[in-house]
């Protein structure tokens, strides 16, 4: 297949970068350029060797300057190109995480370098691992994390985060420490430290696969989100241990105090790094407040504070995991009111992507490195380590639950439960840990062995089984639709009435923090952190959100190539990015549409009015709630021509920069947007649709257009050329476009003039409707 | 828990009160002491001024509708009795039913996903119409979002709600629309109240 031929070629290239081949010569002897002036030879005893004389080379190589970037970017192309190619059968990424395909193409590559006797980068080292590797990953699973399910879970994921790895650590080092008394297996001399050290290790979960597999079969929020929030703080409370028992295993003797050091060490890490996160976050949060004016490097802020946090962190020794995640999550919510759509998308799509290549390079050199590394085989103990590690997860997990259910709303059923420690991988951190352990610990070697093969066995037998067992016991499931505005609304009623309840009876709650929060919230940070603070509820943003799918719905229908699928997905996803579109100024324009409807008259009464019936009978049709689901069949052509605004002011805003020629036509064009229905009665009435006359500008200048068509083409047309006087910022913009779409959509029109005729380019046609969804999930 | 089986002593009705609500004698207990807390006067009925004096609850948006839910049609105070039959309304469902040891001639158990709607509804349905009407809604949605929309962005979601649940086309949504638009939430989570014991 030709996915497969980029690869071989890499690796081809891969391999011989390595190896000093005849035509990669080393630098000492290329040729130089050198110009040399001849040197009278005597014969006396010189002291530097003669400079050759050579000629003007008219090629060269030189390759150890570049060898680090560029062999760092073979192998990101290489692990990328597999990436690739697991998806040319489609099949195999349902049954097969993606973990476990690395994974082996990985080993296969380790198999190939082995037999040429070549060593792999040493990627796993410390340093490069925790400073270059990890916190893509983490500031992924941070920045992604779904907000409101987390905080109302929050006692439960940090239950299972810290009591269940320490339950798992002490228990398996414990465990593993009588079976080295055994005789039989010759691990005698593994003392106590050494085994809890090593189990603080292999009890770092990591389900990257699970979580995937969660999603797909969309499980019921609550173990998803326990599952993802887990795995987040566990890493924290791993890494934590493990430099406690790193310590505690080069001291020969261990005292009481130093246990008691050891907790309160604990409490300072994490609430140290929750600190320097929540600070950072904010710090962020509050420079991007006055970045209106360089859009261009926003997202440069956040990716830059939250390495500050992790590194800063590091600094300290605090938990440095602990501290880009708290960033992040502090982080996002103010700083996607204040920067631009443009930037919000890159930010996504940076996060995303680096968190993909760490972690896809890191399963990657997990195949290369087993096989590369020398292995020192132990029968029993790794075979009890395996056993150890399910027998306490599983025991843990039961434990634990049962310990906390009384105290959750939704109790934790056998099912979950199940869910909950099967999907107990083993991944990336314990990976990196065990080959980050100190050289003195005498069986360094079993101790890689062993977590390789604990990473290896839960991924592959646990990753691939879980997807079916899961659905065979028939976990409970969410449903994940984006809400109809009744569900919202009627969901926050139900949320104030237990607050007030709850206060009744005097008690608290996670609704009660939570109202308070919100409070303070609006009043205070909001006001700090947030350039243009104004508390928008829920409910209005998912109207917004709605009426924009609407919108979305009526160009659907006309552009038949655009397959519903794939836009009902973009549209629940995305909309975050859009909302801004239709805010504010979508209401504000009803007024002035009332104020203009009077002054002017359509030049051609009557058959703009008996239009305007009729396409908004046409609209209403669409509006019925079933149609949301279902695709609305084919309308009538009027509408292609205004679709095609909507469509290309929404192309202009992202195709091009929002620097434009100014044209001094007033910019906007007012509408009434696809709104309540009985509203859309009073359009029929009056006269909407009116002359643009004045050039003048107003701040949010309306214009309405004339709806002579041979004009009206013309007029909205430059409109969409032209843009806001005032600030620049590409919200703004498509703010402006969208209203003059919208208008374009009341505009009447009985031929498919011009516009529908007029193609934008197909392929670039919607960009928007082909960005990419981005699932929290830790991918 | 050994003294709260003599404590509900004190409780009129405590026995009855337990097998109606499904509330246990140990929630009975602490219930009983809010409401005397609650009771300021000493009368053995909560009157409005009362529940006003909760400052959240007065602070709530609906407050005064959730303040409403617990006086019946035409009577001025709430006895414990009926104090504890609405907030029965909240108890997280019983996944089992053994529990109550009810049988299936029972009338629809307080705590019963229907109940919780129909609790919700009422909040809406201050006339008892059985409908929610457009203004009904406004009002709710005009104290949920007080400041920060306007008016017409409270008609066009109000328009919108009434146009997604409204199936017989009567501008208004009756309780069996309501039901349906909320098929798919996970009512007894949401209207749950983990009481304390």
């Amino acid at each position: 297949t030709d996915a497969s031929c980029p690869p071989l070629l890499l690796l081809l290239l891969l391999l011989l970068c390595h190896r000093p081949f005849p035509f990669f010569p080393p630098a000492s002897s290329l040729p130089l350029v050198t110009i040399v002036p001849p040197i009278k030879p005597d014969n006396g005893p010189q002291a530097y060797p003669e400079a050759e004389k050579a000629n003007l080379p008219v090629f060269t190589m030189n390759y150890p300057r570049i060898q680090i970037p560029f062999e760092i970017t073979l192998w990101m192309l290489l692990a990328s190109f597999a990436k690739i190619g697991f998806h040319v059968y489609h099949k195999i990424t349902i049954w097969v995480p993606e973990s476990c395909l690395l994974i082996s193409i990985g080993l296969i590559v380790g198999a190939i370098m082995h037999s040429v006797h070549e060593e792999p980068p040493a990627v796993l080292t410390s340093n490069v691992f925790f400073l270059y590797m990890l916190p893509p990953i983490v500031l992924d699973s941070g920045y992604f994390m779904p907000t409101r399910p987390f905080f109302e879970n929050i006692g439960t994921v940090l239950w299972f985060a810290v009591v269940g790895t320490l339950w798992n650590s002490v228990g398996i080092g414990m465990s593993l420490f009588a079976i080295c008394q055994i005789e039989a297996f010759g691990v005698q001399d593994i003392n106590l430290q050494e085994n809890l050290l090593f189990a603080s290790i292999i009890s770092a979960v990591d389900p990257v696969a699970v979580l995937n597999v969660f999603e797909d079969v969309n499980v019921n929020e609550q173990l998803y989100i326990v599952v993802f929030g887990e795995c987040l703080f566990n890493d924290a409370v791993t890494v934590v241990l493990y430099n406690m028992f790193s310590f505690v295993a080069e001291m020969p003797v261990v005292e009481p105090v130093d246990v008691f050091l050891g907790v309160a060490r604990f409490f300072v890490v994490g609430l140290g790094g929750m600190g320097f996160g929540i600070l950072f976050g904010f710090v962020a949060a509050f420079t991007t407040r006055f970045t209106s004016k360089v859009r261009e490097i926003e997202p440069l802020f956040i990716f830059m504070y939250s390495y500050l946090a992790y590194l800063v962190a590091e600094l300290f020794s605090i938990s440095s995991i602990m501290a880009i995640v708290t960033c992040a999550l502090t982080m996002k919510y103010y700083v996607e009111e204040n920067v631009s759509q443009r930037s919000c998308t890159t930010i996504r799509h940076v996060v995303k992507m680096l968190g993909a290549i760490s972690e896809t390079l890191i399963f990657f050199f997990l195949g290369v490195v087993t096989i590369t590394t020398e292995h020192e085989w132990n029968w029993g103990y790794i075979l009890f380590t395996l056993l150890f590690a399910f027998v306490w997860r599983g025991l843990g997990v039961l434990v634990l639950t049962q310990i906390i259910n009384p105290f959750r709303t939704i109790p934790f059923n056998l099912k979950d439960q199940f869910g909950l420690a099967y999907g107990g991988l083993r991944g990336a951190i314990s990976f990196a840990l065990a080959f980050t352990l100190p050289d003195n610990i005498g069986r360094k070697q079993l101790f890689v062995t062993a977590t390789i093969a604990i990473i290896l066995f839960t991924v592959f037998l646990q990753g691939i089984s879980i997807r079916p067992l899961i659905e065979f016991i028939n976990v409970r499931r969410t449903n994940r639709n984006l809400g109809t505005i009744n569900v919202e609304i009627h969901c926050r009623l139900m949320e104030h009435t237990i607050a007030g309840i709850e206060d009744l009876c005097g008690q608290w709650s996670h609704f009660y923090w939570k109202d308070k929060f919100m409070k303070f919230n609006n009043r205070i940070l909001r006001r700090i952190l947030i350039r243009d603070s104004r508390a928008e509820s829920s409910i209005v943003a998912l109207y917004k959100k709605l009426e924009l799918q609407n919108a979305m719905e009526i160009l659907d229908t006309v552009s038949g190539d655009i397959k519903t699928n794939t836009f009902k997905k973009f549209l629940a996803a995305d909309l975050r990015n859009m909302h801004d579109i239709l805010s504010k100024n979508m209401y504000k324009i009803r007024q002035r549409t009332v104020a203009y409807t009077n002054k002017h008259a359509l030049p051609n009464d009557s058959q703009t009015k008996e239009i305007l019936i009729r396409r908004h009978a046409s609209i209403r049709r669409s509006l019925r709630p079933g149609s949301f689901q279902s695709t609305v069949s084919r309308k009538t052509p009027p509408k292609a021509h205004s679709v095609w605004f909507l469509h290309e002011s929404l192309l202009e805003e992202v195709a091009y920069p929002t620097r434009r020629s100014r044209s001094s036509r007033p910019a906007r064009s007012s509408s009434r947007a696809m709104m309540p229905l009985r509203r859309l009665d009073t359009l029929t009435e009056a006269p909407s649709v009116d002359a643009v006359g004045d050039g003048g500008r107003t701040d949010h200048g309306v214009s309405r257009t004339d709806s002579s068509y041979s004009d009206s083409h013309a007029a909205p047309r430059r409109h969409i050329n032209s843009s806001d006087d005032q600030d620049s910022g590409s919200v703004d913009n498509l703010r402006n476009n969208h209203h003059e779409a919208q208008e374009e959509e009341e505009q009447p029109s009985s031929s498919s003039p011009v516009w529908a005729a007029e193609p934008r380019d197909g392929t670039t046609r919607n960009p928007l409707l082909r960005r990419p969804q981005w699932n929290p999930k830790k991918k | 828990m050994g003294s709260s089986s003599s404590s509900t002593e004190r409780i009129p009705d405590a026995q009855e009160l337990m097998q109606e609500t499904g509330f246990s004698a140990a929630h009975l207990v602490r219930l009983y002491e809010r409401f005397e807390f609650l009771d300021k006067d000493d009368r053995g009925e909560l009157r409005l001024d009362d529940f006003e004096a909760v400052s959240e609850l007065a602070m709530n948006p609906i407050g005064d509708r959730i303040i409403g839910a617990f006086f019946s049609p035409g009577r001025e105070t709430v006895d414990f009795p009926s104090f504890v039959r609405i907030l029965a309304h909240f108890r997280p469902t019983d996944t089992n039913r053994t529990r109550n040891g009810r049988n299936g001639a029972q009338p629809e158990p307080a705590n019963s996903r229907t109940s919780k709607l129909k609790f919700a509804f009422q909040l809406y349905d201050q006339d008892r119409d059985g409908k929610v009407s457009r203004e009904e809604l406004l009002q709710v949605l005009r104290m949920m979002l007080e400041m920060q929309v306007t008016e017409e962005q409270l008609q066009s979601i109000a328009e919108r709600a009434i146009q997604e649940a409204d199936l017989d086309r009567d501008d208004a949504i009756s309780f069996d629309e309501f039901k349906k638009s909320l098929e798919k939430v996970d009512i007894e989570h949401k209207m749950s109240v983990r009481f304390l014991e």
